[in-house]
């Protein structure tokens, strides 16, 4: 049984220092074994440890980071007892590592196929020209276009799930006994994150290599894991059978990872078009450089008290047209109404009053927020720019937005660094309603989170929908959330609005157009055998896209 | 990129028309009057109206603005006021010389700063490290003249190895010649390493924290060849830039340097001829010294441009 053990951790430590310059335990005494040829899906919250576990495999510590107890036993020798030049020596050739983020990942002044035959060359497992030859075999196994002459291209001119895809070349040309993939279709749209699942599966599967898949997806990890393994706080919680994982999960924490995929939060009954809607987009076409138009004749009303969510894939124009909504980019063509007021384009134009009725919540609360501020002073600045409200008054109204967003008075005089990923987005919410807005734009507010912090800040909008009368123009590509929340919904493709409707037209099949039913398609189920169905069905469903959503 | 460049060229060309007409206007305001510093003591109110109309003076400042300007640009660097003689012959050698100084300089500098650079990026933290940044430091926030002072006490006087005077002249083999310039070459790497080799040891490390770093550091390549592979090529931007404001300053900040060693070149001309009122000397080396100046700077930016792939290969 031993022999067949290809990594074998045990009691692993992993420790870093603190803000406060002590050390704290970020993976705790954890084992894992891994077979040859299994994977194994490690899933959890961020700062559950799974990426440092993954790396911690190559016995490799993120700055900040040591390892500082247990054994890292890959193929019968502990990496740990080793010199760093035989660690070295195996890094990208026994085993190799799939990141999340594959154009930062590439050197951009490198052309590709320096960067995926460097372990070779450097290890001496090939020549160049051999090693340029795997190469071009691997990119044609993973069905890039034009496999002989792609690698000479540098990163910027490739898409980035091509990008994604010679990442897992640049992987396989050692043949590693063990691959890290460490979310590598988080950073994707669901419409290529098929393609690239699919074919890392293969991967895997063909050349018998064993895996250990990071994700804090369930659905996705449920595709290709054998295993799964549930982390919280470095420590684990619960390793099992996938199926087992899924469907009877022992652990309460794994029980709620699981329901907050699952569970309903909007129970709202749909009561019509609005008929004097907080916002209308009227006819909006918009170009940022004048030549190119990213939005073409964009109609979008949301209604008072209403969820409306815009969903497509990166590059359909979702984001501009929050951009356009709220002033930063003048319209090329159309106009914005709020309350059946026509706003002026341009933000410099609009009055204060006009700024206050649409606030904003982005999708990275780490950057929206000034790290230098308490969050008495970001929610507070709000209050007295609309209100003028100053002194105990403003700190009473603070207060009040503290307990709105459930959170504690003590957070008052805390700095963003301090703050969880959820309780940044909470502060940013609470910064948005400081103003009374009518509308709130979300630009994909709950991405950046895990699952279940996700879950109550959405719950925590519908609450405040519900209380303040609020809109909320919800953009997303998360097709999952949109099906809990959106009144209605809005698919765009390319700068076009392909169909809208109420959320339920939308997603009942069957779908008018095909390329909602496609992007619906493509929205992971938690069940094993979703990729494979969705592989049988793609046919021409799947053909349309190949290669014409890569810019 | 072309229109890129096109327009860095053109950009160029009008920084050099404005920083003329400064030049022209900031000599013209200078106090005191050309024509009673040529006569000296026999100044008379006759003698110098009669040297005013003779040099053109009396004409309105454009029309000699002009004048001077296309001049320049055909080569004719109008006449020196205190010996009678052209400009361009006498700024020839003189040009030549600074330029060699300046190049034996940056020879030295150049390469040794980035190399310190880089080797106290690879050993961050470490006592060698420290030690680099420390005596950098220390040579970048002392005057320029008070280290040539120190190296001629030191070298030249006590220990004899290097002549403390760089009058070089035509009949100087090349040896001599380098053997004369070492001073003023050595100081002037002194006062210009620091600003670059901590630039680069800052862009190196800023860029060692990209998840590529992180990557190759998982492909198992050695971390000297990270460093010089991966990360060098993604900062050769701004160590370009640095660089060349350095040269730029080399040529252009030689000017004491060459006073204190009594070296013959551009600098020391424009300072005596600024104490004789010689104001056509001065234009003509202002503008030059300007052009250098633009012009390296031109180059700083081109040779970014051309070092992002992005430019050079488009989608």
């Amino acid at each position: 049984m031993s022999e067949s053990l290809l990594l074998d951790m045990q009691a692993l430590r992993i420790e870093a220092r603190g803000p406060d310059g002590e050390p704290f335990r970020i993976v705790d005494d954890v084992d894992l074994q891994l077979k040859r040829g299994e994977v194994l899906g490690l899933i959890g919250e961020s700062g559950a440890g799974k990426s440092t576990i993954g790396l911690a495999s190559m016995n490799y510590a993120r700055t900040g980071c040591a390892i500082t107890g247990g054994k890292i036993i890959f193929d019968g020798t502990d990496l740990r007892t080793l010199s760093e030049d035989d660690v070295r020596a195996m890094r990208g050739v026994k085993a190799a590592y799939i990141a999340q983020s594959a154009a930062a990942s590439f050197n951009p002044v490198k052309r590709l196929n320096d960067q995926v035959t460097e372990a070779a060359v450097r290890h001496n497992v090939m020549g160049r020209g051999d090693a340029v030859k795997r190469a071009q075999e691997l990119y044609g196994k993973l069905d890039l276009p034009d496999p002989d002459n792609i690698g000479r291209r540098y990163p910027h001119q490739v898409s980035g799930g091509q990008l994604q895809r010679v990442m897992s070349a640049m992987a396989m040309t050692c043949g590693p006994d063990l691959l890290v993939l460490d979310e590598p279709t988080t950073a994707l749209d669901v419409t290529t994150q098929i393609e690239v699942l699919a074919t890392v599966r293969d991967l895997i599967r063909t050349n018998n290599t064993a895996a250990l898949y990071i994700t804090h997806d369930l659905a996705v990890v449920a595709q290709i894991a054998d295993r799964i393994m549930v982390l919280q706080y470095g420590k684990l919680v619960e390793v099992g059978e996938t199926n087992q994982i899924l469907h009877d999960p022992q652990d309460p924490y794994t029980k709620e990872l699981i329901s907050a995929r699952t569970e309903e939060i909007n129970t709202k009954v749909f009561t019509g078009m609005p008929e004097n809607p907080v916002l209308s987009i009227k006819n909006v076409t918009a170009s940022y450089d004048g030549k190119v138009d990213v939005l073409k004749s964009i109609d979008v009303d949301i209604g008072r008290g209403e969820t409306v969510a815009i969903v497509g894939e990166s590059g359909s124009g979702k984001s501009t047209l929050a951009r356009v909504v709220t002033g930063l980019l003048p319209p090329r063509e159309g106009h914005v109404d709020f309350d059946g007021e026509t706003y002026s384009p341009a933000l410099k134009q609009r009055t204060k009053e006009q700024l206050r009725k649409a606030q904003m919540i982005y999708q990275m609360p780490d950057v929206a927020m000034n790290p230098r501020q308490r969050v008495s002073e970001i929610i507070g600045r709000p209050l007295t720019f609309y209100f003028g409200l100053t002194g105990r008054e403003r700190d009473d109204a603070m207060m009040k937005l503290l307990e709105e967003i459930d959170m504690a008075p003590e957070f008052a005089d805390r700095y963003p660094g301090q703050l969880s990923g959820g309780q940044k987005q909470r502060v940013c919410i609470a910064r948005a309603l400081a103003a009374d807005p009518e509308l709130i734009i979300c630009d994909e507010v709950t991405s950046a989170l895990d699952q279940v912090v996700a879950a109550g800040i959405l719950k925590l909008l519908d609450r405040l929908q519900k209380e303040k009368d609020l809109a909320y123009m919800f953009i997303t590509h998360d097709l999952g959330i949109v099906r809990n929340i959106a009144d209605r919904t809005v698919v765009m493709y390319q700068g076009n609005v392909v169909e809208q409707g109420t959320t339920e037209q939308i997603f009942t099949p069957p779908q008018k157009e095909a390329y909602t039913q496609k992007l619906i398609a493509s929205t992971p189920e938690m069940r094993t055998d979703w990729l494979d169905e969705v592989l049988r069905e793609r046919g021409d469903l799947f053909e349309i896209d190949a290669e014409k959503h890569v810019d | 990129m072309l229109t890129l460049i096109g327009r860095r060229l053109a950009l160029g060309i009008l920084t050099l028309l404005v920083v003329s007409v400064i030049i022209f206007a900031g000599t013209e305001i200078l106090p005191g009057d050309v024509a009673t510093a040529i006569l000296g003591q026999s100044a008379t109110p006759e003698n110098t109206a009669a040297i005013r109309e003779q040099l053109g003076l009396n004409r309105p400042p454009y029309e000699r603005y002009f004048e001077w300007l296309v001049g320049f640009v055909q080569g004719d660097l109008g006449t020196s006021l205190g010996n009678r003689r052209p400009i361009a012959p006498q700024v020839g050698f003189r040009f030549e010389n600074t330029m060699l100084l300046a190049a034996m300089a940056a020879c030295i500098a150049v390469p040794l700063s980035i190399g310190l650079g880089l080797i106290s990026a690879i050993k961050q933290g470490t006592i060698f490290d420290r030690a680099i940044s420390v005596t950098s430091l220390m040579a970048i926030s002392v005057p320029e003249f008070f280290i040539g002072y120190l190296l001629i006490m030191f070298i030249s006087v006590k220990l004899g190895w290097l002549p403390s005077l760089s009058n070089v002249n035509d009949r100087m083999d090349f040896g001599e010649r380098i053997t004369v310039m070492a001073l003023p070459a050595i100081t002037l790497t002194l006062v210009t390493l620091a600003h670059m080799m901590r630039m680069t040891r800052a862009a190196v490390i800023s860029v060692m924290n990209s998840p590529y770093i992180e990557m190759a550091e998982l492909k198992g390549v050695r971390y000297w060849r990270i460093v010089i592979q991966h990360a060098l090529p993604n900062v050769l931007s701004p160590i370009i830039t640095v660089v060349v404001l350095n040269l730029a300053y080399l040529v252009v900040g030689v000017v004491v340097v060459e006073v204190v060693f009594t070296y013959p070149g551009m600098g020391q001309f424009m300072v005596d001829s600024v104490s004789k009122r010689d104001v056509p000397v001065v234009q003509a080396t202002g503008l030059i010294f300007a052009m250098t100046y633009v012009l390296l700077n031109m180059m700083a930016d081109i040779s970014s441009i051309l070092a992002n792939p992005r430019l050079r290969h488009p989608k």
